[in-house]
């Protein structure tokens, strides 16, 4: 693949929204994006991630003092079409009147490629999404799999400084959805192309991320790594929003966490804290002296591989867990569990 | 199957009954009526062979795909713009453009001689700024802006409920992609917008070509099929060449629908 193109390090100062109703989409945000890093931007709708990738692209200004820098330079008043961005739409957003080939070879027929070498770049995204085959197609003969490849394809044909993806698999189904993101996964850093993600499936962004950028009422909640963010979230929101997160109240007492359901083995505990946090997989199965804490089963899901229990111990909500165990569970029965300290969490 | 057959054949009989009352019947019956004359086939031939007959064929078809070129350029511009930029007085406007609508052709020749007569606006102005009155109401140039004028509310509220289901997002990916605001309409908004074009298009085309109220009111001699049709009906009473000429203008409408139906690809309904 002949991407010659330089990473591009993208840098956000201050960029707040206030749509013409009123509406304050974002507050002031600075977001620093290094050359070559795929950033997702997760949350809930509502939560400002669409309008952050818009400023990126330039289809959105930032309202007076927000400044956006493309490797170091101000990018700001330009809009899209001089910002060289790609971009990927949930909704494909393909021209109906135009073929695959015809789609693909747009951008470049607006830069006045020659035909030879517009045809041989046509070609060469054809192969790297494997649709050569659909080429002389029209759009709405292809299935939102392929439509979506014919769009990453669009997108980078112009090699494209970075490449923006507005919630690309959202519209597809499940199964789809995994093996286009193992792809676009794949592509992104074969190519080393900065790319900024948009997404609200959690999964998702923890599959694609270099880092995940957790956004909510127009604010960054949290950035980090998938693991940072997975293993020490920031707020509640971000604990909760990411992948399942148990929560028990009680005090610290005695080098552990004293709940209505028993203690928790806890040595470095902040003495403050009255709430204690862990996750499904630090969660097991015990028996007798074994078990850190007892409750009753509020519900069982057999899964096939493995079984998911909803355990009351008398907290807000009941305790979620897996067990692989090949046993029967009974709603009300009661069950000791051990809480591994390595996942113990506070905020 | 077969008391499918026969009870589809039941339910299609109305519909049947009226098309052949109301269209073939009549139609049949004006072919006739352009074959009685005094030599037959004569009524028909003289369309091709007549100069006057032929020219105003010619200008006649003129006159409406000048028109429909125009309506469709100036309702596109203004449809496109009155769908996406919301102000007060939108609503407004909107309902004052498709005024015209309920504007009989008399009253719009009178408002183009009103406009471009001898006594008219254009004609004043011209007079204090240059010292000459231009007049153009009672030519073509009076008859082509008359049928804008009326051809427009048509279009326009055609092109707006189109203008409504473009896609954005299609525009976003073409800026994203280096498209300048020229290439955004020509790539994007004029394909979004062609079905739209090609059924308000064809509707302007035949009434322009039909139109008579307006020709009537402007000037008795002037070159357009319609009026012809009424000359020789009324003051040559030479039905059979009234009869012809209306036989063709017809078919030659509906000829023209069809090959810029076919050239679009697309189905739209050819108004005959």
């Amino acid at each position: 693949m002949t991407e010659t193109m330089k990473p591009l390090a993208i840098t956000l100062t201050g960029c707040a929204k206030t749509f013409a109703d009123g509406t304050k989409a974002l507050e002031p945000l600075d977001l620093a994006i290094n050359a070559g890093e795929t950033v997702v931007l997760l949350g809930p709708s509502g939560c400002g991630k669409t309008t952050t990738l818009r400023i990126i692209a330039g289809l959105e200004q930032p309202d007076a003092g927000g400044k956006v820098m493309f490797d170091g330079e101000g990018v700001t008043p330009l809009s899209i079409e001089k910002r060289n961005v790609g971009m990927v739409f949930q909704s494909y957003a393909l021209f109906p009147n135009m073929s695959v080939a015809e789609n693909i070879g747009y951008g470049l027929r607006l830069r006045k490629t020659p035909t030879e070498a517009l045809r041989a770049r046509v070609g060469e995204m054809l192969a790297m999404m494997r649709i050569e085959k659909l080429a002389d197609r029209r759009i709405d003969q292809l299935s939102g799999g392929q439509r979506q490849r014919v769009a990453l394809a669009r997108a980078l044909a112009v090699r494209p400084r970075a490449l923006l993806l507005d919630e690309p698999l959202t519209a597809l189904d499940a199964k789809l959805r995994d093996a286009l993101r193992i792809e676009i996964d794949e592509l992104l850093r074969r190519l080393g192309i900065t790319a900024v993600y948009v997404t609200h499936d959690q999964a998702e962004a923890m599959a694609l991320g270099d880092r995940i950028v957790v956004m909510e009422h127009g604010k960054v909640a949290q950035i980090g790594t998938p693991r940072d963010i997975y293993q020490r979230p920031a707020t509640l929101f971000v604990a909760d929003f990411i992948g399942t997160m148990n929560r028990v109240q009680g005090r610290v007492a005695n080098g552990g966490f004293v709940t209505a359901a028993g203690t928790i083995p806890w040595a470095g505990a902040p003495a403050h804290i009255t709430e204690a946090m862990f996750r499904p997989q630090d969660i097991s199965l015990a028996e007798g002296g074994d078990a850190h804490l007892r409750g009753t089963i509020a519900a069982a899901f057999f899964l096939g591989d493995r079984t998911r229990l909803a355990v009351n111990v008398g907290g807000e909500k009941p305790l979620i867990l897996e067990t692989g165990t090949r046993r029967d569970f009974k709603h009300g029965e009661t069950v000791g569990l051990r809480i591994d300290p390595h996942g113990l969490l506070s905020l | 199957m077969n008391r499918d057959g026969h009870r589809l054949t039941l339910l299609l009989l109305p519909a049947g009954i009226f098309f052949g009352a109301f269209f073939l019947l009549p139609l049949a019956q004006l072919f006739h009526i352009g074959l009685t004359g005094k030599e037959g086939w004569g009524a028909y031939t003289a369309i091709l062979t007549d100069r006057n007959y032929f020219s105003s064929l010619l200008s006649t078809l003129g006159l409406a795909a000048i028109t429909t070129v125009v309506t469709l350029m100036v309702s596109g511009l203004a449809g496109v713009f009155l769908q996406r930029n919301r102000f007060p007085g939108n609503g407004a406007l909107v309902a004052m453009l498709t005024f015209p609508l309920a504007f009989p052709g008399v009253v719009i020749g009178f408002m183009v001689i009103m406009l471009a007569g001898r006594q008219g606006l254009i004609g004043d102005i011209s007079r204090f700024l240059t010292g000459d009155k231009i007049v153009f109401a009672y030519s073509m140039a009076g008859l082509f802006m008359g049928y804008v004028y009326f051809s427009i509310p048509r279009t326009i509220l055609t092109v707006m409920a189109a203008a409504e289901k473009l896609d954005p997002k299609l525009e976003e990916a073409a800026r994203s992609l280096g498209a300048s605001t020229w290439h955004v309409v020509v790539d994007v908004i004029i394909p979004g917008l062609k079905p739209a074009f090609i059924s308000a298009g064809a509707i302007c085309f035949a009434t322009a070509m039909g139109a008579f109220g307006t020709a009537f009111t402007l000037a008795t001699r002037i070159n357009v099929l319609p009026m012809v049709i009424y000359t020789e009906f009324t003051l040559e009473a030479n039905i059979a060449m009234a009869a012809a000429l209306s036989f063709v203008l017809g078919a030659v409408t509906w000829v023209v629908l069809a090959v810029a139906r076919t050239a679009a690809g697309s189905t739209v309904a050819a108004a005959g």
